[in-house]
This record gives C-alpha cells, sequence and structure tokens, in this order.
C-alpha cells in the first residue's frame, strides 16, 4: 500500500467525524512525513475546543490553520471555523469567508477541490462519516487530478450519508474501514 | 493530471480585466479567485475562461456581473460579536477624547459593517462628531451600502450579534420592516462618504482615526497584504486604530512593527509611535 508519490493528505468529516478523527489523527508519529489538512464540521459555539482537544491526544503538532501560511510535513491544519480552507498553488493555505458551500464553512469540497488543484497527483483524499453530501465533488476533483481517493465504508460508518455519497461521485475510491484508514495513512509518504 | 490551461486561462482574464478596465485582481488569492470564475462560468453559461474574456472585452455588460462574482462577500451585522463589543468598551472610550473623527470601512461591500459601526457609534453618542468612509472597487456592492436593505430573514442574525455586542439599544429602532425588507434608518449614513477605492492601486486620502477591514486581506496574496497594511499605516492618525478579520493577522507582515497589539483576541491593533 505504500504509495511514495504522495505529499499531502486531506480529510474531510460531518456528524461522528471528531470520534472518527479520534481513531485516526492519534496514530500519526510526531515526524509524520506529509501534512494533513483537515475540514471537520462541527456547531461553531464547539470549534474552539477541537484544537485543543487533538493536540491533547496526538504526537503529531496539531493546529488552526493560519492564512497564507506554508503547508508543512508533520503538521495537521483544521480549518477554522466559518472560514472555507483552501491550498495555494505553492501549497501554502489560505482561508476565505466567501458564501456557504453544501450549506457548510468550513467546505470539505471547497478543500479537496484546491488541494487536487494544488497537488495534482499528489494528494490523498479521505471522506469520512457524515450526513451529507459535501466532500463527494471535492473527492471527484481528486480522482480526476490522479490523486487517491478514500472514502470510509459507509456500511460502518456512524454516519452513511457522506461517505455514500462520495462512493457514488468516485466508484473507484478505496474503501476502507475505520479502523483501516491510520495504518493507510502511515504508509503513504515512505518508500 | 492537473489542468494547467484553466491557470493559463486565468492570468490571461485577470491580465485583460487590468489593462482594459484597471481592475486588479492579479494579486488575489488564487485558489478563491478561481472557484468564484468557474462559478462565473457556468452561471454565464460559457464554455471557457478565455470565452469569458472574449465577452468582457467585447460585451459591456459582462464587466459588473464578472465584478460581482470576483468581489461580492457575504457578511452580517456585528459579525464577530466581540469585536464590536471591544470596539465599544476598548477603543471608543481612547476615540471619545477627539473633538471630531473620522473612520474608515476598507471593503465595506453592502455595508453591514458600515451599519454596525454607525448603530455603536450612535448607542456610545459618538456619531455626531464622526465622518465615516465607506470603501469598495465594486460600483454595485457601493450602491446596495448606500440604499441599506437587507433581507428580513438575516435580520434575526444580525439582532442576536447586536445583543451580544453588548447592545445600549434595540436594532428594530434603526430599521423598519417593508414586504420582507428591512430597511435602514438613512439617518445612520448622513455622515457616511460612499466611494470607490482600492487597496491594491489607490492611495491615502484621509487621516483617520479607525479604519476597519475585516476578512478583505484574506483575499491578497503576501505582496498585496503588504500594500495594503502599508496603506492602513500611512492612513492612520497617531495611535490610530486597525480592525481585522478574526483570522487576519500583523504577525507576518512586513509593517508589523508599526502597530502594537491593542485587543489581542479581536485583532484590534494601535498605530505605534513613529
Amino acid at each position: 500500500m505504500s504509495d511514495p508519490r504522495i505529499k499531502a493528505v486531506a480529510i474531510g468529516a460531518s456528524a461522528g467525524g471528531v470520534q472518527a478523527l479520534l481513531q485516526i489523527l492519534p496514530s500519526l508519529p510526531a515526524r509524520y512525513p506529509l501534512p494533513v489538512l483537515v475540514v471537520v464540521h462541527v456547531p461553531p459555539d464547539r470549534s474552539n475546543a477541537l484544537v485543543p482537544l487533538f493536540q491533547s491526544k496526538c504526537q503529531v503538532e496539531v493546529k488552526e490553520a493560519e492564512d497564507k501560511e506554508p503547508a508543512l510535513a508533520g503538521v495537521v491544519y483544521f480549518a477554522p471555523s466559518d472560514y472555507h480552507l483552501l491550498v495555494e498553488a505553492d501549497g501554502s493555505l489560505s482561508l476565505s469567508s466567501d458564501e456557504l458551500v453544501n450549506h457548510s464553512r468550513p467546505s470539505i469540497d471547497v478543500l479537496l477541490e484546491s488541494s487536487a488543484d494544488a497537488f495534482g497527483p499528489a494528494l490523498a483524499g479521505v471522506v469520512l462519516t457524515g450526513a451529507n453530501c459535501d466532500g463527494a465533488l471535492g473527492l471527484r476533483a481528486i480522482l480526476d487530478a490522479g490523486g487517491v481517493a478514500v472514502v470510509e465504508d459507509p456500511e460502518t460508518a456512524y454516519a452513511s450519508m457522506m461517505p455514500a455519497a462520495a462512493l457514488r461521485a468516485c466508484p473507484s475510491a478505496d474503501v476502507m474501514k475505520l479502523d483501516a484508514i491510520a495504518p493507510y495513512l502511515l504508509s503513504l509518504g515512505t518508500a | 493530471m492537473r489542468d494547467g490551461v484553466d491557470d493559463l486561462e486565468i492570468g490571461l482574464l485577470l491580465e485583460a480585466l487590468y489593462h482594459r478596465y484597471h481592475y486588479d485582481f492579479r494579486h488575489y488569492a488564487r485558489a478563491s479567485i478561481k472557484r468564484r470564475l468557474i462559478q462565473a462560468r457556468e452561471q454565464l453559461h460559457l464554455s471557457s475562461i478565455s470565452a469569458m474574456q472574449d465577452s468582457l472585452l467585447h460585451d459591456p455588460s459582462t464587466l459588473p456581473r464578472l465584478l460581482d462574482y470576483l468581489t461580492v462577500q457575504v457578511s452580517e451585522m456585528f459579525r464577530d460579536p466581540s469585536y464590536f463589543r471591544a470596539m465599544r468598551e476598548t477603543v471608543l472610550p481612547h476615540l471619545r477624547t477627539y473633538p471630531s473623527l473620522k473612520v474608515w470601512i476598507a471593503g465595506c461591500s453592502h455595508g453591514e459593517e458600515l451599519y454596525s459601526l454607525a448603530i455603536l457609534f450612535r448607542e456610545e453618542g459618538l456619531d455626531q462628531r464622526t465622518v465615516f468612509y465607506a470603501t469598495d472597487i465594486n460600483p454595485t456592492a457601493l450602491r446596495a451600502a448606500e440604499a441599506g436593505i437587507y433581507p428580513l430573514e438575516q435580520v434575526r442574525k444580525f439582532t442576536a450579534n447586536h445583543q451580544k455586542s453588548g447592545a445600549k439599544s434595540s436594532l428594530s429602532d434603526y430599521y423598519a420592516a417593508d414586504y420582507g425588507r428591512a430597511v435602514f434608518d438613512k439617518t445612520l449614513r448622513s455622515r457616511v462618504v460612499f466611494s470607490d477605492h482600492s487597496l491594491v492601486t489607490d492611495a491615502v486620502f484621509a487621516e483617520m482615526h479607525l479604519i476597519s477591514c475585516r476578512n478583505v486581506l484574506i483575499y491578497f496574496d503576501r505582496p498585496l497584504q503588504d500594500r495594503a497594511i502599508g496603506l492602513f499605516r500611512d492612513s492612520l492618525a497617531r495611535k490610530g486604530f486597525l480592525g481585522l478579520g478574526s483570522k487576519e493577522s500583523l504577525r507576518f507582515s512586513k509593517h508589523d512593527a508599526a502597530f502594537s497589539d491593542f485587543v489581542r483576541d479581536e485583532k484590534i491593533y494601535q498605530r505605534a509611535e513613529p
């Protein structure tokens, strides 16, 4: 499963997403060789707790994405509440307060589509549990750009709608149960 | 493979927009410009970004439509109520010591922030000594700001935000409901100058005591952010204030040293002594 082409990981999660990410991100080592970009839909009043929660559980550095900062290996960047997170062609991050996409800001599609644009075939995109359809078009864009698409198995996901929609848009995506996703991410970026 | 043709076409379109109409988006953060242009291409039923460029150069009605895609931000009144609370409790006590005040809302879009500040200044008794400058590059947005009309369904959120800002009055004191719209009191804009101004290409036009420019700089690349922040530095009176959006910062700017943190968590800065 090793895939040394991959230079970045982008993950989208919605309902049940915090619990799912708690089964993935704490497995990453402090010197994880890739940047990890994350959009998770959470109510705005609870969003400030997200980064501290993951900081306390993870070995890898976890931070809120800041406008125009470079995306560095070994860092997990969470989209701030009420802003879209995008990746620029030079690999730096940018934020926008554009209108909601799929009723969401941050939107998973916005992250995945701009990441696909920036990283092309060097991107692995992951769509986890959720009760909406955000992320499906973004994952499609990743495949179209030659990247790798991973979908949490809708059969076992906390909420099946979002991974099922992603799978409909990307029938060739790799379907994985939640406990297989961390080992997969660990295999990336190593020769 | 990455579709480099789109990116090439976008670069050419932005050059055309600049050379033909002097709207300079060339140093806007490209990822969100690209999203907006693709959305515009779809909604204007054009086959490509190049077709959009053709239309832009030869059909005068395309420019205003394209500008709406490229510029209009969605906002709300008293967005981030804690920012306005900090203005009320921490900044206005300083501004109160001046006999006359100039306030610049840079990138005012449809005017939500302008009316928020105008209401705040009225509640705090500073409105009669203040001139507000509301600027934007989009003439359609400026006209909307000048009209001060918002959908009534948004006003519930505006009202909740206003209350959280430490309101001393009711937002309903400032608008009349009319067929699903909230029409804001025209006396709120009796001391407002609406003007076309670009942070990209225009210069200082007055000496300000407060500049509020929120969620505008995130759309710029770093060099353009520096230009705009330099313009704010040169526009501010000694010890004047600059308020940015909650995810904007001077930390990475080359003009960082010209400002000090005033209310750090709210991204309110003060012009340092020269």
